[in-house]
């Protein structure tokens, strides 16, 4: 059976963009998990400490609280180190609010878990309209073929 | 407004509401009454404040009574609190731009203790999660988290996308939780809201509480609210017997069946507590904080405060309202927490303070004592150690009782 190479989600707007996927197994806010002046993951004992978000399609299970999430995704836009996209199970009004008014794609909802189909690395293609995400580019491509052959 | 009538700014202002209300599936607006946005330097940086400046510029101006939230410069403190001059220079050019828009720049957290009780059934356009928590559960009005920027239009379109808890089908119970014990503390209602909060991460996973022996105070609900918003993104609880859509359990979950059925006892919360570790490092920050305090809870410190002094080599904040602040000036809480060395900021909340960062390295302060269960979840981004205490016991380290 072919692998499977795309996810579809519930809910998505903005524009198609493609970027190198970061699953996170927490949830996340901008606010209380991120350094808005580097673009890193800072809380301590957060999934993805010390990584940056920069120019990544983020997957997230769930959003926190925090209304500030709504200038902070503008303004870290605006510094340059804002996500591709935000990719997240479940989400909160103030991620979308804020996602929609920075110019970030952002999603809700997924048939598969993220992790199933997506690899950390793996280049993907968010595209809200058809809500759908898909892997362009695996960063396992090698190691997996490697793997079919042995297993053959 | 689309067609631009009343300009460019309240026409994008429309598309913005009109892209919210299309992702959440929205099939109209309702129109609010009463609208409470966040914006300040600290979480606007230079690009919101651009931002709102532009609007303010355009002549758009807030349709409905419009409130700020807590922010980020005490002007009173700028220099004892070393905050950037820069900063405080900025946080006035973004309230002026507010006052241009008629917006009312209160600063505060618990507009709904001091500000604007919505009625119920009442839709409104609430920012800051434990304003809008508060709003449904305890005075059955109707908001969604608003963000800054949603906020702010719908201060200038009067209207706000129909979705999430303006519908009745999401404002229905989601999961039980039974206590079994009466919560003696503050942040014994907020240590529930973190068990439950964390346990449950969805903005639409509504708890109801039964066996609430006991009338919650809008203070014990305000920290309940704000730990539950805050560790699991919730806008919404009931407990049976208190809050106004929840007279009966029945009416609490509306027809739903509890996705699950959680036991509280005090060992529980005991157990929330014994979660919190200082280490060998000093306990020479103690906070009072987020929300900020109402007058009754002013009162209640100052109690605790009379007659003592905060250690050696120890801080003790406290924020509230400037209303609230010149209240517990007339009746001399102020002066009592003032004679014991707390300091009372106005108009800020502890964890958005400008310069927080460098004022945790100038000070050497590492762990952060605090009776909010919401500030020990969110102070972490500033790499502090949180340790959540009852209110009693963050009196008692604070003058070096224990």
């Amino acid at each position: 059976m072919a692998e499977r190479n795309t996810i579809s989600v519930k809910r998505a707007h903005g524009a198609v963009v493609e970027g190198e996927a970061l699953i996170s197994s927490e949830g996340f806010s901008p606010r209380y998990d991120l350094d808005r002046w580097s673009g890193e993951i800072s809380r301590p004992g957060h999934a993805l400490e010390g990584v940056n978000i920069r120019d990544k399609v983020l997957f997230f299970p769930s959003a926190k609280g925090g209304i500030a999430a709504g200038w902070a995704f503008y303004d870290i836009k605006a510094k340059g180190f804002a996500p591709k996209a935000l990719v997240f199970g479940v989400t909160n009004p103030v991620m979308v609010q804020g996602a929609i008014f920075a110019g970030i794609a952002i999603t809700e909802g997924w048939d598969i878990e993220p992790s199933e189909v997506v690899n950390n690395g793996d280049w993907v293609r968010v595209d809200p309209q058809n809500r759908t995400i898909t892997v362009v580019r695996s960063s396992l491509v090698s190691a997996a073929n490697q793997q079919t052959t042995q297993a053959e | 407004m689309l067609r631009g009538e009343r300009g460019a700014a309240v026409r994008e202002a429309l598309q913005l509401q009109i892209a919210i209300g299309e992702f959440w599936g929205a099939r109209r607006f309702v129109s609010v009454s009463n609208v409470h946005m966040m914006g300040d330097i600290e979480v606007l940086g230079d690009a919101g404040k651009g931002f709102l400046e532009r609007v303010a510029a355009s002549a758009a101006k807030a349709v409905c009574s419009t409130s700020t939230n807590a922010r980020c410069i005490d002007f009173n403190f700028t220099e004892r609190l070393r905050q950037d001059a820069a900063a405080v220079a900025k946080e006035t050019q973004v309230i002026r731009a507010l006052r241009d828009m008629d917006i009312t720049t209160v600063d505060t957290c618990i507009n709904y203790q001091t500000v604007y009780q919505p009625h119920f059934g009442e839709h409104v356009a609430w920012g800051d999660t434990g304003t809008v928590i508060y709003a449904n559960s305890v005075l059955g009005a109707r908001s969604n988290f608003e963000a800054g920027p949603a906020a702010l239009a719908a201060a200038l379109t009067g209207r706000t996308a129909e979705y999430g808890f303006h519908l009745d089908v999401h404002r229905k119970g989601t999961l039980r939780v039974d206590l079994d014990f009466v919560p003696l503390d503050l942040a014994d209602w907020g240590a529930i809201g973190k068990v439950v909060g964390a346990a449950n991460q969805h903005y639409l996973a509504v708890p109801v509480f039964t066996g609430v022996d006991c009338h919650p105070t809008a203070d014990e609900l305000k920290h309940l609210g704000a730990s539950l918003a805050s560790y699991g993104s919730m806008g919404m609880f009931h407990i049976v017997g208190v809050t106004p859509e929840a007279r009966t359990l029945d009416e609490a979950f509306g027809g739903n069946r509890p996705t699950s059925v959680l036991k509280l006892t005090r060992s529980d919360i005991e157990q929330v507590y014994a979660g919190y570790d200082g280490g060998d490092r000093p306990l020479n920050l103690v906070v009072f904080s987020a929300p900020q305090l109402s007058i009754y809870e002013l009162k209640s410190l100052a109690g605790l405060f009379r007659g003592k002094r905060v250690k050696p080599g120890a801080q003790v904040f406290v924020t509230t309202s400037r209303g609230v602040k010149s209240h517990a000036c007339q009746q001399g809480y102020l002066q009592t927490l003032e004679e014991a060395g707390v300091l009372t900021l106005e108009g800020v909340c502890f964890y958005i303070l400008q310069n927080l960062p460098q004022m945790r390295e100038q000070n050497g302060w590492h762990n952060i004592v605090t009776n909010s269960a919401k500030l020990a979840n969110i102070i972490g981004a500033h790499k502090f150690n949180a340790i959540l205490r009852r209110t009693a016991d963050c009196v008692d380290i604070a003058t070096g009782a224990v």
